[in-house]
């Protein structure tokens, strides 16, 4: 019985030890790592999701909304809109202050929604990488 | 907001640094390694970039 319960809190860590530093880290990209104490890995993080999303707007990349329909259009929205939404502060700024690119033919666009959706998924790898430093699976 | 103009090229290179400056960042442990392994990634990019355009170029005929 012991040994269960000492298992089963091996393989979960107190939420209390995890929690904000991966919320910080989806709100603000490398946020959670300024919260643990890791300045140098947040700021490049940190720089390099905001690029990547800062760009993606520039190039006027299309942000995806849910959709229904078929398997392959609903991996497709849905996980974009996920990837998006990935991307914490930054996305929710982006729509909050109007910002509705539709999608378009042309390479320079297609590219933007890339670079939006990559961020996102930057993200949370930095988050699972804070999520790692928190739990103390590494340093 | 500016609104930005590249080539595929361009946009490819860009995507392949930042991808990889994070890539390096969160799996290597001492910086050195990091950089190392983010040099790796982006030159596994770009061969990749220049492997598939050369084969879509000849695949087109």
């Amino acid at each position: 019985m012991a040994e269960k319960s000492k298992s089963e809190s091996e393989a979960m860590p107190p939420l209390s030890k995890w929690v904000p530093a991966v919320l910080v880290a989806w709100l603000i990209p490398g946020g959670g790592h300024f919260l643990l104490k890791r300045p140098g890995r947040g700021a490049v993080l940190g720089a390099s999701v905001a690029c990547m999303f800062v760009l993606g707007l520039m190039m006027r990349g299309a942000l995806f909304q849910p959709q229904g329909g078929d398997i392959l259009t609903m991996v497709i929205y849905v996980g974009g809109f996920i990837a998006n939404l990935m991307n914490g502060l930054l996305y929710i700024l982006t729509v909050g202050l109007g910002y509705s690119q539709p999608d378009m033919p042309g390479h320079v666009h297609d590219y933007g929604a890339k670079f939006l959706v990559a961020a996102g998924l930057l993200n949370i790898l930095a988050m699972v990488d804070a999520f790692e430093i928190a739990t103390g699976k590494k340093d | 907001m500016p609104k930005m103009n590249l080539s595929h090229f361009e946009a490819a290179l860009l995507f392949a640094f930042f991808t990889s400056v994070v890539l390096g960042v969160i799996t290597k442990r001492s910086d050195r390694e990091r950089v190392r392994y983010a040099v790796y990634c982006f030159v596994c990019f770009l061969a990749a970039i220049f492997g598939l355009s050369w084969l879509m170029y000849l695949g087109h005929g």
